[in-house]
């Protein structure tokens, strides 16, 4: 299946999603007045690549910031690679904040609390 | 005592204004602002996570205002477009504040009082559970909210904002809602 890369604005994050090497990127800010949109063609990507995903699933989420609309956008795509863990595959979600960003970690730590997928806190050090 | 918009936009205008604004709230007016609020912050606090909570809640509240401005008293019809909003993003001592204010029909005021006083009376431990239980309960609105972002602000900052509802005529009142930030600068971690 073919891959999805988009460049980050102002408002949206850098997108790489790729289907031959597992690896899952959401980098940069993602506060849109409304994230469905952006985010939908992210979650039907996710159901294509849930009939066969890799052996191993990596996830990389690098958020400065993130809306509270993009909150529920981003629970979407969890909830679509709970399914792939679901399904015997091997999947880790790798949450980074930045040193002393306690709120960054916080959300992180949220999504954990609702998500059965493990989570690994990467804190980034200037 | 009858509501006075420019009286109340005099109030919120205390302090050492950083931005002021008060017109028609667009996605694009957004864009501009935080860029321009980003630049006056980058000179004024070193401490990146101080910085990035201000953004944050900017962000929050404008874009809570965004999706409730749709409510003009008909006297104002001709002054103002019908996405009309106000917010000033002020500095107090070491502390910044942003205030917002929009008119709402009187039908939703009893609603959000309550909405709004439900959400001041949570301990910090209360916010996240109740934050926690919406994201993964409730769907949008029809306007692209998520019924989160008041829970939000509350929770980035301990529950340090108020508010206060102003009945402007029979149709509408005016609410304001004020979100305190303490910068934390001096802090010592």
């Amino acid at each position: 299946m073919e891959s999805i890369s988009i460049e980050g604005t102002p408002k949206t994050p850098t997108i790489k999603f790729n289907a031959e090497t597992g690896v899952i990127e959401i980098k940069g800010r993602s506060i849109p007045e409304n994230s469905i949109e952006f985010y939908k063609p992210l979650v039907e990507w996710l159901e294509e690549y849930l009939k066969t995903p890799q052996k191993s699933t990596i996830v990389n989420i690098q958020l400065e910031y993130f809306n509270t609309s993009s909150s529920k956008c981003i629970l979407d795509v969890f909830k679509k690679l709970e399914a792939i863990k679901k399904a015997r595959n091997e999947v880790v979600i790798n949450w980074y904040y930045e040193e002393d960003d306690e709120d960054m970690l916080e959300a992180g730590e949220d999504y954990e609390s609702i998500i059965r997928v493990p989570f690994k806190m990467i804190e980034v050090v200037d | 005592m009858s509501f006075d918009l420019e009286d109340c936009y005099t109030k919120m205008n205390a302090g050492e204004v950083l931005l002021a604004y008060k017109g028609s709230i667009t996605a694009e007016l957004i864009t501009n602002v935080l860029g321009v609020v980003e630049t006056k912050l980058d000179g004024v606090i070193n401490k990146s996570s101080a910085k990035k909570k201000i953004y944050n809640i900017l962000v929050e509240s404008l874009q809570n205002l965004f999706h409730h401005v749709d409510e003009l008293p008909d006297e104002y019809n001709d002054q103002f477009d019908i996405h009309f909003g106000i917010f000033v993003v002020s500095k107090i001592n070491e502390n910044y504040k942003i205030s917002t204010g929009n008119f709402i029909s009187v039908d939703k005021v009893e609603e959000l009082k309550k909405r709004l006083d439900k959400i001041m009376s949570l301990s910090k431990d209360e916010l996240k559970e109740l934050y926690k239980f919406v994201l993964n309960n409730q769907q949008f609105s029809e306007k692209g909210g998520g019924g989160l972002g008041l829970i939000d602000i509350a929770r980035r900052t301990d529950g340090n904002i108020d508010y206060s509802i102003d009945s402007f005529d029979e149709k509408y009142s005016f609410f304001n809602l004020n979100i305190n930030i303490e910068s934390k600068v001096n802090k010592v971690i």
